[in-house]
């Protein structure tokens, strides 16, 4: 088991870091979140196309870079720590992940390559109006109809499907679940952007009405299922020990330098204790990540284990640490202007999005035998 | 498994047959007495086996291996309980301080027989006016031609009624501030003046003891590291003790880890309750955690970077998992926690580890005291403003008892 990142992946940290200092400063968060797209075309123009981080755990004989979960979770810890504007959680990683899974060599040669290379963008949808993974079979249904499968009813909470080129759905096909794959432009297709707790993070409710899509064929639908939610948990706990990070430098800049009482507000044992529960939790989380990343590339028995800790540990625990990061800055960590809220809607966000607590600490129990 | 686990995995074949034949049976209906002598035993077949000192130097007796075989060493051992308390701080703490900072002489004459389980070690620190403020103590060594004259009194102190030798720290210049004045030296406890007194702790045993100082005298060369020196070696200890506490060994039968609480839940009928699977789940997840955040350190340090302050991470995390376990615990056994039948073990040991939990989060540095390192050493914070740090031990107001 390997817990701390070799000199490349160090090198491939640093290199996002400082092209996303560059290019998705706070102001240009704000910017893009403020504007119409929900995403920033030019920078993820940059993160796929130029640096080629949307096909990490993308063979290089399909078009991607044959790196690993353990890269892209790096990559997804920077993108976390500047709550970059890029559908890259949506595409580079569910998206992915769900056509990797699928195994229809249809799909893949029809998709991959594109989703590697960021030209095109996907989502994934496996939620219905309660939100729970999977549950999308309740409200949408396939039927074969002129020699080709259409979709019929909603799905709902699906991350950047505002704006995905190809959108996978979990649908009740009529022997049982099935995924299907359908064009962003396709005929019957309608999208509603949902109004977001995360202004960060667009989420779309999609209507279809006879809406042509293809049957993925290959694995089991509901082992794909699994699979993805494992691969999703990593994925965002790699966003949260980001975000974590991230609020923590935050928060021991302002405590050393906001003076109260004649003195650093830091000094004081109860804003101090603070911060080292904040990077207590930042620590413990961080060494999850690691093991749950490695789990995904070197022992994918261990997967189902590691990403059920993983969600169930970080989630809750990267939200409380962005509230404490509220709290420690006191009225300014309040502002609409500070970028503290953000984060801490996006902890909250990404702390909901595969299910509520209760789900997580249920799966992660099941998973142990309790 | 990954490839580069190969010689890894190969350590972990050995430990895993040599500790199924050779983990002796648990000790618990016999004397104290009985219960050393089999722990002496144990440990020298550990080190004739090539498991003592797995990181400690070569020369010494060490195995010179990394924090890698130490892990695997430790994962295991959580499947047997090993005698092998009398020389956790030896192990832990004087030992790996005597690798850093004693002279050749020194290493060459005590690492050996501490790795063979021939001589316990102790550690003599804390006083009954020093406890988290440990540069405050009042112990005294006062320079008698080449040799020293030590007086005072320790508190807390595991171990000490086994113990052969002692680190301990003592006042060797009062005219300079606090932490200036201070010398650390090994002690034999046998030596004339030296006198140990149970203390009783709030479980009704007496791990701990009080050790008294009466005109004991030490030679030149029992100090470690430098004279007045003692702080910087103090923070050293203190470090490997962190890092001990944390990464130490789970017991297979503690009962408030997570794998016996969930037992007792599945035993109780209790593992169906929603409420109880969520919180076994949580606390696996954060007894978890903190393996993993061990792991990683340990890994750090084979790739070059120590752990330094961040052992306190450990240390406070260790803390609050237990204080999480009596919880769960709680919630499971309910009203058994509270009385059981006098032939029932398991109420017993549930009753004495609910009773230990306290000093978790005290013994070793309080909680408190972890987060201000943490906050001061790790994160950069502000120090407090320090109303002693210039003034001269002698002028300073110590403790809670008059000045001796």
């Amino acid at each position: 088991m390997r817990l701390v990142l070799d000199s490349e992946q160090r090198q491939l940290r640093s290199t996002v870091r400082e092209l996303l200092a560059d290019h998705a400063p706070p102001t240009r968060v704000r910017e893009v979140m403020d504007g119409g797209d929900g995403y920033d075309p030019a920078l993820w123009r940059r993160v796929s196309a130029e640096l080629g981080l949307a096909g990490l755990v993308v063979s290089e004989s399909r078009g991607g870079s044959g790196a690993g979960h353990v890269e892209r979770c790096v990559v997804l810890e920077e993108l976390g720590r500047a709550l970059a504007p890029v559908p890259y959680l949506a595409s580079a990683a569910l998206a992915v992940d769900t056509v990797l899974a699928l195994e229809d060599a249809t799909l893949e040669q029809r998709l991959l390559a594109g989703l590697a290379s960021g030209e095109r963008i996907g989502a994934v949808a496996p939620a219905g109006d309660d939100g729970d993974w999977g549950s999308a079979t309740a409200s949408l249904t396939a039927g074969w109809r002129d020699g080709g499968w259409v979709l019929d009813g909603h799905v709902s909470f699906v991350v950047s499907g505002d704006v995905a080129d190809t959108v996978l759905a979990y649908a009740t096909a009529p022997e049982g679940p099935a995924w299907f794959a359908v064009s962003g432009d396709a005929a019957g297709l309608g999208r509603t952007r949902l109004r977001t707790l995360d202004p960060t993070r667009p989420m779309a409710r999609l209507e279809f009405a006879s809406t042509p899509a293809h049957r993925a064929d290959g694995a089991d639908p509901a082992a794909v299922l699994e699979a993805v939610r494992d691969r999703a948990a990593v994925a965002l706990t790699a966003e949260r020990v980001g975000m974590m990070s991230r609020v923590l430098e935050m928060t021991v800049d302002y405590t050393k330098s906001r003076v109260q009482f004649g003195r650093p507000v830091g000094s004081y044992q109860a804003v101090k204790h603070g911060c080292a529960d904040m990077y207590c939790a930042y620590q413990q989380a961080e060494s999850v990540l690691r093991y749950a990343a490695w789990a995904a590339d070197h022992a994918p028995a261990e997967l189902p284990l590691a990403a059920a800790l993983a969600q169930a540990h970080t989630g809750p625990a990267s939200f409380r640490v962005a509230a404490d990061a509220v709290q420690l800055h006191g009225g300014v960590g309040y502002t609409w202007e500070h970028d503290a809220h953000l984060y801490y809607k996006r902890a909250k966000t990404s702390e909901l999005l595969l299910g509520a607590a209760d789900q997580q600490r249920e799966r992660l129990a099941e998973r142990l035998g309790v | 498994m990954d490839v580069e686990d190969g010689p890894v995995d190969t350590f972990r074949a050995r430990v895993r047959q040599w500790l199924a034949d050779n983990a002796p049976e648990p000790t618990v209906n016999r004397s104290p007495e009985e219960q050393l002598a089999a722990a002496k035993r144990f440990q020298a077949a550990l080190y004739d086996a090539g498991f003592a000192g797995i990181t400690w130097p070569v020369e010494f007796g060490g195995q010179g291996l990394t924090a890698a075989e130490q892990q695997v060493f430790n994962d295991e051992a959580a499947d047997y309980d090993l005698p092998t308390d009398p020389f956790m701080i030896g192990m832990g703490m004087c030992g790996p301080t005597l690798v850093d900072l004693g002279t050749t002489e020194q290493k060459t004459r005590y690492l050996r027989p501490l790795l063979r389980g021939e001589r316990i070690w102790c550690q003599l620190f804390s006083e009954p006016g020093a406890g988290s403020d440990v540069a405050s103590l009042q112990t005294r060594a006062v320079g008698d031609g080449s040799d020293w004259v030590v007086n005072g009194q320790k508190v807390w102190t595991s171990g000490a009624q086994q113990a052969d030798f002692g680190a301990l720290l003592a006042r060797t210049d009062p005219d300079v501030p606090k932490h200036q004045g201070l010398t650390m030296f090994i002690v034999d406890m046998h030596a004339p003046g030296v006198s140990v007194r149970p203390l009783r702790d709030m479980t009704g045993r007496a791990p701990f003891n009080e050790v008294y100082f009466d005109d004991v005298r030490l030679p030149a060369d029992a100090v470690l590291g430098e004279v007045d020196g003692g702080w910087a070696a103090a923070v050293t200890m203190l470090g490997h003790e962190r890092v001990s506490i944390g990464g130490s060994v789970r017991r297979r039968h503690d009962p408030l880890a997570y794998t016996n609480l969930a037992e007792l839940a599945r035993r109780t009928g209790r593992a169906d309750d929603p409420v109880v699977r969520g919180e076994l789940a949580e606390l696996y997840a954060a007894e978890r955690a903190l393996t993993l955040f061990n792991s990683r350190l340990r890994q750090e340090a084979d790739s070059g970077t120590p752990p330094g302050a961040r052992g306190s991470v450990a240390k406070l995390g260790g803390a609050e998992l237990l204080w999480r376990a009596v919880r769960v615990a709680g919630l499971i056994a309910g009203a058994r926690t509270a009385a059981w039948d006098p032939a029932d073990e398991a109420g017993e040991e549930l009753a004495v580890a609910i009773n230990a939990t306290p000093a978790s989060s005290i013994a070793g540095g309080t909680n408190q005291i972890q987060r201000g390192i943490i906050g001061d050493r790790v994160l950069g914070l502000p120090k407090e403003p320090q109303v002693d740090r210039d003034v001269p031990f002698r002028e300073l107001r110590v403790g809670t008892q008059p000045r001796a």
